[in-house]
């Protein structure tokens, strides 16, 4: 045959090696996408389960106190209620942004507004070394330094709410600033300009103008930091406490959701009621950390409509 | 109170609060530092724990993190670097990308513990490898992922169109272009993340206390086949890592010096991830004025 016209009628070998190397990436991306489907579909199929075949009822799965899935009541229904865990998920996450917010936010204007020279020679290393800490060595520190810090100071056992705050206040302390770092310096130079120009001072022009421009997106940091917050598991569980009671004060031994996830699951039989629970716990865990994502997507969707 | 004189006490809050910052992790790291580091000893660092007595030492779980670091990146960094092409390249603006995006940021914000837990049911009991190696490597891999391919993807995009159509122009298809031209480019940024990735891999336990163990069994240093159960490159073996074994002798409690003994583990896992960050930074600096003329 004429050996232009096969070359015409077959594929090359660049166009064979472009096919090839296209099916590979994306038989990666899709791999990344499976597990991400796998997830859900496992974990919401062990956590249903709780409710499906051991017919626990949703809504005292999440309104009753008594943490006891070995225990029955009188009715023969197994003790499953959810609700201190889930105080104190939340207590924990809402203390620790409300904490952690100030110095943030703080931190970010000093970077960006206040000295951009301090800031990029000093807080900037500061910021990512303490992203980089792990978070047993937070835990670690927690246990062996805040918590004989609230016994003497506050009486009890020191293990609690409070103790869980202050570590994940350190822990969510650099996403919250650098995502404000970046809120901030999105904000045109003109904006300052235009509020200096009318005679405001550097805080009025921080306060009335930089921040409000700025809001959407450190409002977006602070739910990242919640998110994180949420669920964190070890450096929790290390302070709290773990006892599955509601919290009564700030410095009574709690648990959150994670905290009873990691001390519980390897001590239970798959398959058992015990085990579902748990499993359902993961579950309401994992829908938190999808509604944290929606509402960044919210609030990124609300800012940008300016 | 005037508009200046707040000023002047809102400039005194702001520098305040950054010397309050400085101040907390220069706490933080000289606490660690000064409790840890009388500590760590060469035995210390190559002795195995004991469980039920003072004076044991971290070798074995050092070695772990090691291990399982390794293992981990290799299989999550060829995977990063398809997904991340596919994203920077060929990925087209329509639903089915915007459907994948979600899907990798849902995966980056998912807590680990859930990550773990998920390895935990799939691999450990689903596909039966047990508390192993092989588990927990698979687990970091889905906690790392999202990050590395993101920061994959960020890279490439860096890269100037106009390479890209330079090596269109001399007649390589697009995969070629983006081998031969489009990576090199980018090699710095890529090495950078994959770095921090390897930091935040190595300082990680909540996704790996039901993937690769609570337990640490004796190795036999002398045996490198990795068939043989009590050989180091063995990854069925369970295998604890350091900072899952700082969590679980704080836990636990058993231990007569377990304070000592988290300290100073706590301060060789900082040096390390304080390594990896130095590295990250000059490595790519480096990297990146020996590959350009710069």
């Amino acid at each position: 045959m004429d050996p232009i016209k096969e070359a015409m009628l077959h594929r090359s070998r660049s166009a064979k090696l472009e096919r090839r190397g296209r099916l590979l990436s994306l038989a990666c991306i899709s791999l990344i996408v499976l597990v991400v489907l796998a997830i859900f579909i496992f974990v919401a199929s062990r956590g249903l389960a709780t409710f499906f075949t051991n017919k626990v009822n949703l809504i005292s799965f999440l309104s009753k106190s008594t943490w006891a899935p070995a225990v029955k009541d009188a009715h023969g229904v197994p003790q499953v209620g959810a609700l201190p865990m889930i105080v104190g998920s939340f207590g924990v996450t809402f203390l620790s942004a409300v904490v952690a917010t100030p110095f943030a936010v703080g931190a970010a204007i000093f970077m960006t507004e206040i000295s951009p020279n301090l800031g990029k020679r000093i807080l900037q290393p500061v910021i990512e070394l303490l992203v980089g800490i792990p978070s047993v060595v937070y835990g670690f520190i927690g246990l062996s330094v805040i918590v004989p810090v609230i016994r003497t100071v506050f009486g009890g056992t020191g293990f609690g709410i409070l103790a869980g705050t202050f570590v994940l206040f350190v822990m969510i302390l650099p996403t919250v600033t650098s995502m404000t770092v970046d809120a901030l310096k999105a904000v045109p130079r003109h904006y300052r300009e235009a509020s200096l120009a009318l005679g405001g001072t550097r805080w009025q022009t921080i306060s009335r103008v930089v921040l409000r421009a700025a809001m959407p997106g450190i409002l977006t940091g602070i739910v990242f930091g919640m998110a994180r917050a949420f669920g964190e598991a070890l450096a929790v569980q290390m302070v709290i406490g773990n006892a599955a009671l509601l919290p009564k004060d700030l410095i009574s031994p709690a648990s959150t959701l994670t905290s009873v996830l990691t001390s519980g699951i390897g001590n239970t039989v798959m398959g058992s009621l015990e085990n579902n629970a748990l499993w359902s716990l993961a579950l309401l865990l994992l829908l938190m950390s999808l509604a944290f994502n929606l509402l960044i997507r919210w609030i990124g969707k609300k800012g940008e409509m300016k | 109170m005037s508009a200046k004189s707040i000023d002047k006490l809102m400039t005194g809050m702001l520098y305040l609060i950054a010397g309050v910052i400085v101040l907390l992790l220069a706490g933080l790291l000289g606490y660690i530092l000064v409790q840890g580091l009388p500590h760590v000893s060469w035995h210390f660092l190559t002795s195995p724990a004991k469980s039920f007595e003072a004076g044991g030492g971290i070798g074995i779980q050092l070695f772990n993190s090691f291990y399982l670091l390794v293992l981990s990146m290799l299989i999550s960094v060829p995977l990063a670097l398809g997904a991340g092409i596919y994203l920077a390249e060929y990925a087209k603006k329509n639903w089915v990308t915007d459907v994948v995006r979600t899907a990798i940021e849902i995966l980056s914000s998912l807590p680990s513990v859930v990550v773990g837990l998920f390895g935990f049911l799939v691999f450990v009991l689903q596909f039966k490898f047990g508390f192993s190696i092989l588990s927990g490597a698979l687990a970091l891999t889905m906690f790392n992922l999202p990050l590395l391919t993101r920061n994959v993807e960020d890279s490439l995009r860096q890269v100037g169109f106009t390479q890209r159509e330079a090596g269109l122009a001399l007649g390589l298809s697009r995969w070629e272009t983006v081998v031969h031209v489009v990576i090199p480019e980018a090699l710095p940024g890529i090495l950078t993340g994959m770095i921090l990735g390897a930091g935040r891999v190595f300082g990680e336990a909540a996704a790996l206390i039901y993937t690769a163990g609570q337990s640490a069994p004796a190795l036999n240093f002398g045996d490198w086949n990795p068939l043989h159960i009590a050989s180091p490159l063995n990854p069925f073996r369970p295998a604890e890592t350091l900072a899952v074994h700082i969590w679980k002798i704080n836990s636990e409690g058993i231990q007569p010096d377990a304070a000592a003994v988290s300290a100073g583990a706590s301060a060789v896992l900082i040096i390390a991830v304080l390594a990896f960050n130095l590295l990250a930074r000059w490595g790519g600096n480096r990297l990146y004025k020996r590959m350009t003329a710069g």
